[in-house]
């Protein structure tokens, strides 16, 4: 394969691993990108922490992991000590554990990043497709409304929309559910314009495919990759605007969240308490950087073009 | 060329015309009516009919809109909710801190990032070239609350070289505010420009025309700062563009834990007094910067590239 160097260093990750793609070849585009997966390693390894967050999110959701949170398990401000798994990192004001504190976090910021996608990607999706596939005023209009939306800065409509439906968790869901279908509405659009007149459309077409047999069933699935890539690129968005909207004290209210944590340690710093800034930080560090390299990773894999 | 400008700057009527109005859904049909959050629970009616009366909650929408489109051009958003001063003032009092603030911390940071992005292209599959990817990457993926935190933290308190907050509106002494705040930008942009232009600029030295500029026996210096650095302006420049919502989140943050009494902390005093005419007229605002940073990159790709007008 002899664009595989040119590719990696495109790509800038060439750092993080190696796939080899030159045994890959019609098996699916879904298979062939997970057996090209598969031999990058480290795109593995974040799969693998990626998982690990989402776990550690489903068990605290179902209340078998740091329940209850708010107990006081030892003084305030305890440093981290191995006496308990409950104080390995330290107490915060009240006296309760920033271990599970950080469990929490993980919960609000793994749901967060899955609720924001769940109302992103339908809108992203039937927006660019109907778009790129009926052309004419209708792909004005649908450019307008994401030219506008997207002239908006991102960080001023997430305030706009959280401050304007009140604080909490569902604001948050829907501001970031509303503002980052943009980029994957420019990318379906761009796709749907390439595939609507290939052979494969045509032919649908000529054997009484309906509009919406043609955009749902022929040419989604084939572009269906670009929401995969963009799923790992939106968790990522997603948990760095709740830490920033919780901080700005239009987030989470009441439950403890890595963006409220960070929040309590600008005053704690001065006193140095590190403890809870280092756990939320960390936290948030290995889930963003993972979902980091996986969207780099999955791009080389899906991406059919450098196959 | 004029043409070229003149079509650019008419197709950004509509997009202002969209913001205008998804804001105004947003602030004054979503939103609603402000006026009892802003009496607290014990207003009577009066005072209520008075307030709405005064910001205009009694009209119709469509007149309200039409004075919001008023607003928009006279750039007269009405009094602050919170400190009952002019919008238009306080933020005419804002521009300054901000862009001391944010001005050099840009030019420095899209300095330093195309300095190391042809670094790292020349260098490209070497260990220097990984080593910096690598950090990029880690540095990209750290909150950049953490960055400010830390930095203040440890530069200011710890080591006293900074101030830890605070401002000073005259030169030069303002610099000696501006320094700490403006390095934590460079470092929490760094990141990721370093690793957009090293793609911008890889991708112009695959070109044909670096194999012949080579072969007619360049150096690499004439190769990489002549000819690829030309070529790579536009993705370089519409870059530029990108990062203008970075530009006001830092200055949110960075204002706003440094104390310096910009729009940024404006805006985040607005959000705490829930004080809407500010907010909204942020908002506005930000937009509008946003648009026309867009028309004004859309007219630099001329410059740059004199193929874009004939398109």
């Amino acid at each position: 394969m002899t664009t595989k160097t040119s590719d990696q260093n495109r790509n800038g990750v060439a750092g993080f691993g190696a796939f080899v793609s030159s045994h890959v070849v019609g098996k699916g585009l879904l298979r062939d990108a997970w057996i090209r997966l598969q031999r990058d390693k480290i795109a593995l390894l974040c799969i693998g922490i990626v998982a690990l967050y989402a776990a550690v999110a489903l068990m605290v959701q179902m209340g078998w992991l740091a329940t209850p949170w708010d107990e006081v398990v030892s003084g305030a401000y305890q440093p981290p000590s191995f006496a308990s798994y409950k104080t390995i990192l330290g107490t915060d004001i009240f006296g309760r554990s920033v271990f599970f504190k950080v469990l929490q976090g993980t919960r609000i910021a793994m749901s967060v990043g899955l609720v924001s996608s769940l109302i992103s990607i339908p809108i992203g999706v039937c927006l660019g497709a109907i778009g790129g596939y009926f052309g004419g005023w209708v792909d004005d209009l649908v450019v307008w409304v994401y030219t506008t939306v997207s002239s908006i800065p991102n960080i001023m409509l997430l305030i706009a929309i959280a401050f304007l439906l009140g604080k909490g968790l569902p604001a948050i869901y829907v501001a970031l559910g509303a503002t980052s279908w943009v980029s994957l509405a420019r990318i379906m659009r761009g796709e749907f314009i390439k595939h609507k007149s290939r052979d494969y459309v045509v032919a649908a077409e000529s054997i009484g495919a309906s509009h919406r047999s043609r955009i749902f069933r022929h040419i989604l699935p084939n572009v269906s990759h670009f929401i995969i890539i963009n799923l790992s690129i939106q968790f990522m968005t997603a948990i760095k605007a709740e830490v920033i909207l919780s901080f700005l004290g239009l987030g989470v209210q009441g439950q403890p969240s890595w963006g409220v944590m960070i929040d309590d340690a600008k005053l704690e710093l001065s006193r140095g308490v590190w403890w809870q800034l280092a756990g939320a930080t960390v936290a948030m560090f290995f889930v963003v950087l993972a979902f980091n390299i996986l969207g780099d990773s999955l791009r080389d894999a899906l991406d059919p073009k450098i196959k | 060329m004029l043409a070229y400008v003149v079509r650019k700057v008419l197709s950004a009527v509509p997009t202002l015309f969209g913001v205008a109005l998804i804001v105004f859904i947003l602030f004054n049909t979503v939103g609603g009516d402000p006026t009892y959050q802003m009496l607290g629970r014990h207003a009577t009616a009066k005072q209520v009919a008075e307030l709405r009366h005064e910001y205009g909650f009694d009209q119709p929408q469509y007149i309200q809109f039409i004075t919001y489109l008023k607003q928009i051009v006279t750039f007269d958003y009405g009094r602050s909710y919170a400190t009952k001063q002019k919008i238009s003032d306080m933020i005419l009092d804002g521009i300054g801190p901000s862009l001391s603030l944010m001005i050099p911390a840009f030019l420095v940071t899209t300095l330093l990032s195309l300095g190391l992005a042809l670094l790292v292209a020349y260098f490209r599959g070497r260990w220097i070239d990984r080593t910096i990817v690598i950090v990029c990457v880690f540095g990209m993926s750290l909150s950049m609350l953490a960055y400010i935190l830390f930095g203040q933290y440890f530069f200011a308190y710890k080591m006293g070289w900074f101030p830890i907050s605070g401002y000073e509106p005259m030169w030069p002494e303002r610099i000696q505010y501006l320094i700490l705040p403006g390095l934590i930008f460079v470092a929490v942009s760094l990141g990721y420009d370093v690793r957009f232009y090293r793609t911008a600029i890889l991708d112009e030295t695959n070109q044909d025309y670096v194999r012949t500029a080579r072969a007619k026996g360049l150096s690499e210096g004439r190769v990489y700062f002549k000819h690829v650095l030309k070529n790579s302006m536009i993705p370089i420049l519409t870059n530029i563009v990108i990062e203008i919502p970075l530009l006001i989140l830092g200055a949110f943050l960075l204002e706003s834990f440094f104390g310096i009494p910009g729009l940024g902390s404006m805006t985040i005093d607005a959000v705490h007094n829930s004080d809407f005419p500010v907010i909204k007229a942020m908002t506005t605002l930000d937009a509008m910067l946003f648009i026309f940073g867009n028309l004004l990159t859309d007219i630099l790709y001329t410059l740059v590239d004199p193929r874009v007008t004939f398109e």
